[in-house]
């Protein structure tokens, strides 16, 4: 499963998983991820599961590179199966004030915007990962017709809410931040919330996630 | 009863936030680990005013805060390079850092400067009144979380203390921040994407510290570092120390606050042992990256830690 281990700095431990960006090689590193959490291992200050490597944190003070190499390697991997699979729903208003980049992606891609919008919100997005700010979903995959680079230059305030496409994937914007990801609409909803303190994070890695379109109106009103 | 002693913030200084030693368990939501940058001067700090280990303090950046003490009497410590003033019955007192002082209801404390130095720590006998959200106090001002709603601290708000009455007997230590002369570092998962010839250049300049320096990261500056294999990666964890590359040739260092997940390729990673130092480097001054093996760091940080732990055994 795990291809290869090494050391990241003195005290994180780098599990590869290979090149590939693909859910299948995401499952087993998010497979790992909740091993790991459930059996915890102890000096493990952190774990950071991304598209295809995890990253293991440990306090020096406690176990060692060498030590914790062993116990990752022997550890017995218990399949969870999609018990924690969840489906969750996004509403999303692409209003003009929101879409920033609907119209540069119509361009670039020669397609036009209706065709755009109904070709994003048509999948069903996979959440890869979550991180770079809090709670922000990296997720994917998106129509290959719709795929473009990011930005030249990026912003220097994306608008919280924000959701984003750029080459295979999409993301939400959880706080206002900078970014280069093409804009195209924005949700109402509180993707991270820090006072649900067990559960913060709206969509977790390995949720379902769906788009729903919502007019300007219910986008104000919204009301959780 | 005691009305409830509190600083008063007369001016905030540039960068005010409580830390203390982090938050664990929470970058696989994008939240990073935080924490007091300088480790072994805020452990010193806390250690002189008899807290117990993870008590927040505050930490300074540059321009420290001016503090008036409203109600009571605290015992307090200033830890790191820093000038500051005690204004007692308008009185001004040079104060001396690592050493405890006592003041009472309108005395004032006026951090003026780090010096050389980046940051700087103020404890109080009992601690600072902190919010803790997922088992740490230190305020995260990008994801707003921690104390102060994750907001840094701004004029005219009250900072309360906990148990803030002052000891009887005093200590202090004799420290001096060590000067910096290399920054060991170990290979990044990404060194191969580096020519040899870029390995020497990274290895045999010194760089500086641009003034793009915040608790996120720090950007250098200096010759450029080519790759000859991409200038992005597939986005991936990263952890604090961790050395980026991006396609302009200028490092980039993770620090405490950084996002939890990046993209660009990693040269390099700062031993632990090291750590403390990197943070302190203002901006302009040079840095000297030296390669080490994961056996010399592990040794390295062994070393690390008996120091800080026989500093904190010769204040108790």
């Amino acid at each position: 499963m795990i291809k290869k281990i090494s050391n990241l700095g003195d005290s994180a431990l780098y599990c590869d998983f290979g090149n590939d960006v693909n859910q299948t090689i995401n499952s087993r590193v998010i497979k790992i991820f909740r091993n790991l959490k459930k059996n915890t291992i102890k000096g493990i200050t952190n774990i950071t599961p991304s598209y295809n490597k995890l990253i293991i944190s440990f306090d020096l003070d406690v176990i060692n590179f060498e030590q914790l190499e062993e116990k990752i390697t022997q550890m017995k991997i218990e399949d969870f199966g999609e018990v924690d699979k969840r489906i969750v729903k996004i509403p999303v208003c692409i209003d003009e004030e929101f879409s920033l980049d609907l119209k540069r992606l119509s361009e670039k891609l020669k397609i036009n915007e209706n065709e755009i919008i109904k070709s994003f919100l048509s999948k069903e997005y996979f959440c890869y990962m979550t991180g770079f700010i809090a709670g922000m979903p990296f997720m994917g995959d998106v129509n290959e017709s719709l795929r473009l680079n990011r930005l030249e230059t990026p912003r220097v305030k994306v608008p919280k809410g924000s959701i984003g496409i750029t080459e295979q994937f999409c993301n939400i914007y959880t706080y206002d931040s900078p970014g280069g990801w093409n804009i195209i609409g924005n949700t109402p909803v509180e993707i991270f919330d820090k006072f649900k303190v067990d559960d913060p994070v709206k969509i977790r890695p390995g949720d379902s996630v769906i788009f729903y379109k919502i007019n300007k109106k219910e986008f104000s009103n919204w009301n959780e | 009863m005691n009305k409830k002693a509190y600083f008063e913030i007369l001016r905030p200084g540039i960068n005010s936030t409580l830390q203390d030693l982090g938050r664990e368990n929470q970058y696989h939501l994008g939240i990073p680990f935080s924490g007091a940058m300088d480790k072994r001067n805020y452990l010193i700090c806390n250690q002189l005013v008899s807290n117990i280990i993870n008590k927040p303090a505050l930490e300074f950046a540059y321009q420290g805060p001016h503090l008036k003490l409203k109600s009571g009497k605290a015992t307090c410590a200033i830890s790191g390079n820093v000038s500051f003033n005690i204004i007692k019955n308008n009185k001004t007192l040079e104060g001396k850092c690592y050493e405890t002082f006592d003041i009472g209801t309108d005395d004032e404390i006026d951090i003026l400067s780090t010096n050389k130095s980046v940051y700087g720590y103020l404890s109080v006998h009992g601690g600072f009144e902190g919010e803790s959200f997922w088992g740490s106090c230190s305020i995260n001002t990008k994801a707003k979380i921690g104390s102060n709603n994750g907001m840094k601290y701004s004029k005219d708000q009250n900072i309360f203390l906990t148990d803030a009455e002052s000891i009887s007997y005093k200590k202090k230590i004799d420290y001096m921040n060590s000067k910096i002369e290399y920054i060991r570092v170990l290979k990044g998962t990404n060194f191969n994407y580096f020519s040899d010839e870029a390995i020497r250049v990274f290895f045999g300049n010194k760089f500086v510290v641009s003034k793009l320096l915040d608790r996120m990261g720090m950007r250098l500056e200096g010759p450029k570092i080519k790759n000859n294999v991409s200038t992005n990666i597939k986005s991936e964890g990263l952890v604090k120390g961790v050395i980026q590359v991006p396609a302009d040739g200028n490092p980039i260092i993770m620090l405490s606050d950084h996002g939890t997940i990046g993209g660009y390729p990693k040269i390099g990673v700062i031993i632990s042992a090291d750590y403390d130092k990197i943070v302190q480097s203002t901006p302009g001054s040079n840095i000297k990256f030296k390669l080490v093996d994961l056996p010399e760091a592990e040794n390295l940080y062994k070393l690390y830690n008996m120091d800080t732990q026989n500093l904190l055994n010769q204040i108790r």
